[in-house]
């Protein structure tokens, strides 16, 4: 599969929320309006982009050497927290108006599985570097899409009468279902 | 030990994990395309929750409060490592049906959202209790959702048939839009079974449970 064909599947095709189950609690959580949802996606491009590199480069030139692969799993939370961490502060510090825009959200991030989730799957799929930052921003992008999509839909939704029962999450979970039925028609897009 | 059978019965209904607090709804939503994947599932969340649990109340007088964080994150990793070294060994079939989602415990807002709220603030035993009992609800809520998926899906129940012979399976359940329907389906009826129970003990209906990040207080106390 070449970059191109990775970066449109990525977004559409298996759409990490609709299609991989990924980052589900803040898209239920974070998209009741269109400006929380950008916001949030944002950081989420930004953090899922800096710890691909930053894992990628630990798995390959740390882990696999020295024989500690077995140690993936916490050597990459550690660092996805670190690096939140890190971030929120050099933000704060160097790009305030950044920090105002997305410092609320970073760290929620650190336990997004979103995140953790892709750099493992990179891992798994054994992709090279410039592979792996693809695919890190197209599954992040494709987050924002969804979570967008979302948003767009809940704030029509609060004018709409609901059964009182299915107020809140569960309406929005039936709506993520049709949506991630609309996204399974992409599946032709790719070989 | 009255009050250790009740810390460990709350997770089975009053806290039930996905339904009642909508905490962890990945590994619920992904794991639970047939039952046994969600037995698995929930097996190796019970053995990281209770121990987590555990180890967490044992030294939460010795972390100080501004890394506890950290130190909740690199307990609860060690253990995920542990049981994927475990799986690997004895259930590699399994492991490899789950998929990425066993790393992915560790970032399961319940095992966070437990040692923040409970295991940091109680003694051992009762801690303890609390880990069994919501890794307890926890599985059994993937098995029930595995089991309906399952059963619509494949006309099967853990691997057997159980639908009438020429059954046409609803092949949809078992995709990701069927695990977003039914999970929005079971949350609703819920809701109901909520309202029903405050109304016939005369009390106001209690609002619907809310999922996201503010649901799980771990996640906002980084700082």
């Amino acid at each position: 599969m070449d970059v191109f064909e990775i970066f449109i599947s990525a977004i559409f095709v298996n759409n990490i929320v609709l299609a991989q189950y990924l980052g589900n609690c803040p898209y239920l959580g974070c998209s009741r309006e269109k400006g929380v949802a950008l916001g949030m996606g944002a950081a989420v491009v930004f953090v899922i982009i800096m710890a691909t590199l930053c894992t990628w480069l630990i798995q390959y030139h740390v882990l696999v050497p020295f024989d500690l692969a077995y140690l993936q799993t916490i050597v990459f939370i550690l660092v996805i927290a670190g690096l939140v961490q890190f971030v929120e502060m050099f933000l704060k510090k160097m790009v305030p108006p950044l920090y105002a825009a997305l410092g609320i959200f970073l760290p929620l991030i650190t336990t997004n599985c979103a995140v953790m989730g892709v750099t493992i799957l990179v891992q798994r799929e054994e992709y090279d570097l410039m592979t792996s930052l693809t695919y890190g921003l197209a599954s992040s992008l494709g987050f924002v899409l969804a979570l967008l999509l979302m948003a767009g839909i809940r704030e029509r939704l609060d004018t709409a009468r609901v059964p009182k029962a299915m107020i809140g999450t569960p309406i929005a979970l039936i709506m993520a279902g049709l949506m991630s039925l609309a996204f399974m028609a992409f599946k032709g897009m790719t070989s | 030990m009255q009050q250790i059978i009740k810390e460990f019965t709350k997770g089975l209904w009053q806290e039930l994990p996905p339904f009642r607090l909508v905490l962890g709804l990945c590994p619920t939503l992904a794991v639970t395309k047939t039952a046994s994947n969600g037995l698995g599932m929930g097996l190796a969340v019970i053995f990281v929750l209770a121990l987590s649990n555990m180890i967490i109340s044992m030294v939460r007088n010795i972390i100080p409060k501004k890394v506890r964080i950290a130190c909740f994150i690199a307990i609860s990793a060690s253990l995920v490592v542990a049981v994927e070294l475990l799986m690997q060994a004895y259930a590699y079939p399994l492991y490899q049906q789950l998929g990425i989602f066993v790393p992915l415990i560790v970032v399961n807002c319940i095992i966070l959202g437990r040692a923040e709220a409970f295991a940091a603030k109680n003694p051992v035993s009762l801690s303890l209790a609390d880990g069994l009992g919501i890794g307890l609800g926890f599985t059994l809520s993937l098995v029930f959702l595995g089991g309906i998926r399952e059963l619509f899906g494949t006309g099967m129940l853990f691997g057997t048939q159980v639908m009438w012979q020429g059954y046409q399976p609803f092949g949809i359940m078992v995709e990701a839009p069927g695990a977003f329907i039914c999970l929005g389906l079971t949350l609703a009826a819920m809701n109901v079974i909520n309202t029903w129970q405050a109304r016939r003990k005369g009390l106001e209906a209690p609002e619907n449970p809310q999922s996201g990040c503010a649901a799980c207080r771990a996640c906002a106390g980084i700082k």
